[in-house]
Formats: structure tokens, sequence, C-alpha cells
């Protein structure tokens, strides 16, 4: 049986249920001669949520496009649900997309659209009645407290609700998979807080498997001592000091990987990168 | 240059014109594809064909005169200044019409298409788009591609009819010429292979400029000004290629046709 003929039997994360959400084995990729990651090998379990930290320039937003399959390695597979996305072709990587959200680091908004239509992006290209487009975008839009913003440009928003904007967007056909890119990039604190309350809301809510691109530990950090109170509507401490449990780190560093573990693990860590990292 | 240089640079020529056909291939086999995305390609087709409108009329219809005026000089001097029709209906359908309504469209609509596509690239508004499950060769680049042949070849009809407008009016308001005579002479002496010429080149001439100014467009790197270097490129190449096949074009049209 072909990729497509797999994919379009079922949705693609029940065609091997045992597989985990992403795995890379071994994966290198370089541009002009240079090389930019070095035999990257990691997994993200269903219902984990991962963070990969790293300085500035380091190879994170090119790790998030290697696992959407948006490039292809130089070496190394990447497995997303089971799928090997490193040797797929376009047309089926369109396909198990559908399950994938992707949060862009500076949102990456269709400037010519109005918020409704590019929360409602997919399900326009699906030919969904535009009453239920208008309805589930409505619903998207209100999880991340904008749906006063609909017939609304992304060049009349704020910086803040354009990455709110683009998480609407990532989350509305209900993905089994999110990729942010610096979801918090260039934001101001209280701002980051609202977009780090919103990811931590999907990932209590609807546990979704997540892998998260950031360099700001206080996020980070934040992410993994927090939990979503539903009948509170807000992101509160967990008791006792407690982290999340399916929350944990990945640390790159010139062009490898140099953690993959839990919180404790990594503020234990003896590497002299991380301590510099986290001081 | 070192010959590592030279290895790198020929890599690279080869590399791009390899890019460049699977653009274009990709595109255009996009059109037996499902989905297929029609309001784009009325949009594009509006955006290129009526917005072309103004420049190719003006174009043309001041190409006419001053074709009449330069050869209605010549021709008189010959005693032959009867035949002013003929050549300015000649030149208008068989080259300068083509030519001339080709190269107006691709200084605003190559550039056009290799900004707003490279616009899109630098702010990973294409990325969202391929991670949100579209083909943006098929939602943008196809659309682009299409519109621009057909339209571009209605657009050169009218600027060959206006031309010939054009050159009618200075031939009979300026140089007292019949307008009869004019008119006849334009259209009697064309025959087959003219017109034939006449309608292959816009769309050869179409395909060339869109594929040019979205291949630019989608390969544009390095920010604002990476796009601004993009737009530049996709006007200057595509104004060149299309001189260039204009040359093929016609070397074919006279070895099929004898004229």
């Amino acid at each position: 049986m072909t990729v497509a003929e797999m994919l379009a039997e079922k949705p693609a994360n029940e065609v091997y249920p045992d597989a985990p959400a992403i795995r890379f084995e071994n994966v290198s990729i370089g541009f002009d001669g240079k090389s930019v990651l070095e035999d990257i090998s990691f997994e993200v379990k269903r219902g984990e949520t991962r963070i990969l930290l790293g300085p500035a320039g380091v190879g994170k937003s090119v790790l998030l496009k290697l696992a959407n399959g948006l490039i292809k390695p130089d070496s190394g597979k990447i497995f997303v649900f089971g799928f090997e996305v490193s040797a797929m072709r376009e047309q089926d990587l369109y396909k198990l997309r559908d399950i994938i959200g992707t949060v862009f680091q500076e949102g990456a908004l269709f400037d010519s659209l109005t918020v409704r239509d590019n929360v409602g992006y997919r399900l326009t290209d699906e030919h969904v009645p535009e009453a239920e487009i208008t309805e589930r975008v409505t619903e998207a839009l209100r999880f991340v407290e904008l749906e006063h913003t609909l017939d609304k440009l992304p060049s009349q928003l704020s910086g803040g609700m354009r990455r709110r904007v683009a998480i609407a967007r990532a989350i509305i056909t209900k993905p089994s998979l999110l990729l942010y890119d610096s979801p918090t990039g260039g934001l101001d604190p209280i701002t980051s807080t609202t977009i780090i309350e919103l990811v931590v809301k999907q990932r209590d809510v609807y546990k979704t498997s997540a892998l998260l691109v950031t360099h700001r530990l206080q996020d980070a950090f934040t992410m993994v001592s927090h939990q979503f109170n539903k009948e509170t509507n807000s992101m509160e401490p967990l008791p006792d000091h407690q982290n999340d449990p399916k929350t944990s780190f990945l640390v790159l560093h010139q062009c490898r990987l140099v953690f993959d573990g839990s919180t404790h693990d990594l503020v234990a860590s003896d590497d002299p990168f991380i301590k510099e990292y986290l001081s | 240059m070192p010959i590592a240089s030279l290895d790198t640079t020929a890599k690279k020529g080869v590399a791009a014109v390899q890019d460049y056909s699977l653009l274009s291939a990709r595109a255009l086999g996009n059109l037996f594809r499902r989905p297929f995305y029609y309001a784009d390609l009325v949009n594009q087709a509006d955006l290129i064909g009526v917005g072309s409108l103004p420049i190719v009329i003006l174009t043309g219809f001041f190409l006419g005169g001053a074709l009449a005026l330069q050869s209605s000089a010549t021709l008189s001097q010959f005693g032959a200044a009867a035949f002013t029709g003929q050549l300015v209906s000649f030149s208008m359908i068989k080259e300068i019409g083509p030519v001339i309504t080709a190269l107006m469209v691709s200084g605003r609509n190559a550039s056009g298409m290799a900004s707003e596509l490279g616009s899109m690239v630098v702010t990973e508004q294409i990325d969202a788009m391929r991670a949100l499950g579209t083909d943006p060769l098929k939602k943008l680049v196809m659309p682009r591609i299409v519109s621009t042949i057909v339209m571009l070849f209605f657009l050169t009809i009218l600027s060959d009819a206006v031309g010939i407008l054009g050159g009618g009016c200075v031939a009979v308001f300026m140089l007292g010429q019949d307008a009869s005579q004019y008119l006849h002479n334009a259209y009697q002496s064309l025959r087959f292979a003219d017109i034939a010429q006449g309608l292959i080149k816009p769309l050869i001439f179409g395909f060339v400029l869109s594929t040019i100014g979205c291949y630019y467009g989608m390969n544009t790197r390095g920010g604002t000004q990476g796009v601004g270097r993009a737009t530049t490129q996709a006007v200057v190449v595509s104004s060149v290629l299309i001189i260039a096949s204009d040359f093929i074009i016609i070397r074919l049209m006279i070895g099929l046709f004898g004229r």
C-alpha cells in the first residue's frame, strides 16, 4: 500500500498507533557548505511536550522545518507519526500536514487576508460551508481571546495579537502535533506570558503533542512549572514546586544536541555550556 | 578566475536552469491536478489583463503612429507612400505588437510577481502555506502563468489593432493619405504566416515572462533587499529572454513558412 493510499484510508496519526509523534535519527543538514545540524537524534512521544532550547542562530527553526518536511535533511531519517517525512513526496506531505499545526516565528499570517480568512484558510481550502467556517474560526479565536478581530487585517494587529491569531490558525483543525517556532520571540514579558498560557492551555486541555522552540528560559520554566485550570480559565503554578511530567527539554549547541531529558536533569547538568546558559 | 570558482559558478548556473525548469513543469503539471484554483486564475487574469489595458493601448497607438510617420517619410522618397498601411500592419502584427506588449507586461507584471511572491517568501508566508497543506506552485504560480499566457495573447491582438489604428490616424490626418487605401493595403497584404507568427509569439512570451517572474519571486533570499534584487532581475532577465526568443521564433517561422 502506498503512502497516499494509507493517508486516504484513515487519519495519519492512526496508521501507526505505536509510533511516536516525532523521531529524529542521526539527522544532519548544512547550507552553502556550512554544517547547521549534526547527528541529531531524539523523540517526542504522543501527548508529550518538548522544549527545544539553544542560543539564537543555532538551528532551532531549521530543526522545526525538518520536522514538518519543509526542508529535507542531508542525511538521517525523520519520522512523524511513523511516516518518514524525510523520504516522502511533497504531495503526500500535504496530506500528512492535515494533522500538524505550525506556529511560525513572526506568525507568518497572510497579509492580504483578514483574520477570519487566515484562521479559516485550511477550511476554505477544504470547501467547508461558509457558515461552518465562521463558527469554527470564532471558536478558535475565542480560545486565544481574539474573537473581536474577525474582520481585521494582520497589519491592524499588534505583534502579540498576530502570534495569537497564528496559534488559532494552527489549532483550528485540532491537530495531533503542534510545532511552535519561538512563539514569544520579540514580545514583551506580559504578552509572552499570555502566549505561554495559551500553549499550556492547549497542552493540558487537548493533550496535543508539541515541539516548542525558544531561547527564552523564563518561558520554558513557566511551561514546566504551571498547569492550566479549566475551572478558573487561567494558568496556575503546579503544587509543591512540581514540574509537569509530560514536558521535557532538548538543548542545541554548536550544531549538536547536548541535552535530552527532564527539567530536574537539566538543572542538575554538569555540562559547562548548559550551566552557563542557565545562569 | 580560479578553477574552483569557475566550477562553482557553472554548477550554480546549471542548478538555476534546473530549478527554473522544475518550477515551470510542476506549475503547468498542476493544471491537471485537483484542487483547481479557478478564483485565483480569474483574479490574476483581471490583474494582468485588465490592469495592463491602459499601457498596452497607449503604447500600441503611439507606436503605430510613429511607424506611419517614419515609414511614410522613407517610402515617399521612392514614390511609394501609399504602402504605409502595409508597412505599419506588417510591423505591428509580426514584430512590434507582440514584442512591445510583452515588454510592457513584463515591466508591469514580471516585477509584480517577483516582488509579491518574494515578500511572501521572506515573511515565511510560502512556508506557512505549505505547512497548511497547500501547494504554492498550484495556488500561486500556476494561475499567474496560465492567466499571463491567455491575457497576453488578447492584449497583443488589441495592441496590433490599436497600432494599425494609430498609424491610420497619422496617415489620414497628418500625412493626408486616403483612409480606404491605407486600410486596404494594411489588410490585403497580410498572409496566414504573418498572422500565425503574430499569434504564436505572445504565447511564448507570456510563458517566459510569467515563469521568470515567479522563479525569481519563489527563490528570493535576504529580506527586503532580496525582494528588490529579485524584482530587478525578473524584469531584466524576462526582457532579454523575450527578445532572444523573438529571434528564434522568427528564424523558425522563416524556415517553416518562408516569410
